[in-house]
């Protein structure tokens, strides 16, 4: 029964997704694709559990390694998306008024 | 903290994705939508720690401590042309971190059949994402060939490949064991799969594989997800897919080629284009500033050349200097302008360009005939009218930015040669259009200092 709930909850998401997505306009696709390279990073909650069950050693350097990889996705996705989308500026109206004169 | 509880504040962090990516569909609220994103991902993580299951903290701390330097390191100093390279790599560790989790659960509790496919599944779309990306950062950043590798019976050793992949997976599945040899064999097929998959693909078509490969390492999070009856990264991982599928058929539909068609032949050059004769009409400095200077409205229509020439910075304060004359100013971004989908918006977003003045092909076409002058830097392919009317042309059928149908077309370029396909461009021998050959940067720069004195 669990599985089908997750298919559930699998389904509804991809239709969300596209519904969401297909609202982003092209101009912050770049940004868009970063910042699902971090969301993707979500892996890290998994990892987290794995890296530390204190099982045999090689899970948890597995699960360890896990860990650094999907950090490296949240943390450099989210901070490069930032850095991108803070390029993004419009010209104040008041700025262009001035430069026309 | 009881599961229940950790799986109901999952809700919380889900919910803040979505509203952040809601928050992406206008350059004035995305910086708050990613941040909203990002506070869901810092509850998702913060909660998890308070698991029960959880009892050593040291592996915690060093993945983290060393993953958090490596990302923020790597997005402080990347430069904006670099952002294909580093889009390709973060999806290939988002595809090895789900390999490993996938792998580490088979360390945890028994697993039943439906566990175990999916824990197969994570360990294989992660396994394919990660050489593949891989690959695609080689190829983009051309540490190796950029063209694509064909060999004689490509598909044939591929197609062995998978279906080899497919029969140790069930043959894991029938009977799981950490040290099965089958979990070697699979983990290793995939990984080859991934560079197989991506071997035949040439260096214009990255776009489409940066994306797909996006779209897999969501997918591969969603495996994950149901290999350790997670929630967050089934939901996660699904709003990753659907985006990186849309932006698939985004850049496929803008080179008029089917994904299939992208995935596995190199760029065919099959059919030949008629070839176009005619005399190209040249420009000086002086000439192109006079009818600038008469100009009330213009575009400018980038190409990856115009960053390769590191020219946005001079495009942008010519761009001021129009719009100082009275003049309407756009920039017209054809969907595969760059190299990965939006690439040239961010590319001219640093230039300071302001983002209202980013037009889409779609929106730039219909007035195009009211252009007073079209000026084409490092762009060739995406103007090339042969798209539109020559049915010989390899690149026949793909959507175009009509720049011909302007009243005058400066067209920026070196000398005479052909885009990436190498196909005859008819714009260049058209009767409205100018050629002003040399460096597009000089160029440029040649034409605000007239513009100045």
């Amino acid at each position: 029964m669990e599985a089908v709930l997750l298919g559930m909850v699998l389904m509804l998401s991809i239709f969300l997704g596209f519904e969401l997505i297909s609202k982003v306009p092209a101009t912050l696709h770049t940004p868009l694709m970063s910042g699902a390279n971090a969301i993707s990073g979500v892996t890290l909650v998994g990892a987290l559990t794995s890296a530390s069950m204190g099982q045999e050693l090689f899970a948890s350097i597995l699960g360890c390694l896990a860990v650094t990889m999907a950090t490296i996705n949240v943390v450099g996705g989210y901070l490069v998306t930032n850095r991108m989308l803070g390029m993004f500026k419009k010209k104040d109206t008041g700025a262009k008024a001035g430069a026309r004169q | 903290m009881s599961t229940e509880l950790i799986n109901s504040i999952y809700i919380i962090a889900a919910a803040l994705f979505v509203f952040g990516l809601k928050q992406m569909s206008s350059p004035a609220t995305a910086v708050r939508g990613n941040l909203l994103s990002a506070v869901g991902m810092f509850i998702a993580v913060v909660v998890t720690l308070f698991a029960r299951e959880i009892v050593e903290f040291q592996w915690i701390v060093i993945g983290v401590v060393v993953g958090s330097l490596i990302g923020a390191v790597a997005a402080q100093k990347v430069a904006m042309t670099s952002m294909p390279e580093m889009v390709a790599l973060f999806n290939g560790s988002g595809g090895a971190s789900s390999l490993l989790v996938g792998w580490a659960a088979l360390y945890g509790a028994e697993a039943g059949t439906f566990t175990l496919v999916t824990i197969i599944l994570s360990i294989l779309i992660g396994g394919v994402t990660l050489s593949g990306s891989i690959l695609a950062w080689g190829k983009l950043s051309e540490v190796m060939t950029s063209k694509a590798v064909v060999f004689g019976a490509q598909r044939l050793v591929n197609a062995a490949l998978l279906a080899a992949l497919v029969v140790c997976s069930v043959l894991f599945v029938l009977d799981p064991s950490v040290t099965s040899p089958y979990l070697y064999v699979v983990i290793a097929l995939s990984l080859l799969l991934g560079v197989m998959a991506v071997l035949p693909i040439g260096g214009a078509d990255m776009p489409v594989v940066i994306s797909l490969l996006n779209s897999y390492s969501g997918l591969a999070a969603c495996a994950a997800g149901f290999a350790i009856h997670n929630n967050i990264l089934i939901v996660a991982g699904a709003l990753v897919g659907a985006a990186g599928i849309i932006l698939t058929q985004i850049m496929c539909k803008a080179m008029n080629r089917s994904l299939a068609n992208v995935l596995f032949s190199g760029f065919g050059a099959v059919k030949t284009a008629t070839v176009v004769e005619g005399e190209v009409k040249p420009i000086n400095v002086e000439d192109a500033y006079v009818i600038l200077e008469a100009a009330t409205n213009v575009t400018f229509v980038p190409g990856y050349g115009m960053a390769v020439a590191q020219a946005q910075h001079v495009v942008r304060e010519l761009g001021e200097l129009l719009e100082a004359n009275g003049c309407e100013v756009t920039f017209a971004i054809h969907p595969v302008a760059g190299r990965m989908p939006g690439h040239m918006n961010v590319l001219l977003a640093e230039a300071n360009v302001s983002y209202d003045q980013l037009v889409e092909m779609d929106d730039i076409n219909p007035r195009m005939s009211n252009i007073d002058v079209a000026v084409v830097i490092g762009a060739n392919d995406v103007v090339n009218p042969a798209a539109r009317e020559d049915e010989n042309s390899p690149i026949y059928g793909m959507p175009i930015i009509n720049v011909d149908h302007a009243r005058t077309v400066f067209v920026l370029k070196r000398s005479m040669s052909s885009g990436f396909s190498g196909v005859d461009n008819p714009l260049f021998f058209g009767e409205n259009t100018r050629m002003l050959f040399g460096d597009a940067k000089q160029s440029i720069a040649a034409l605000v200092a007239e513009f100045k004195t």
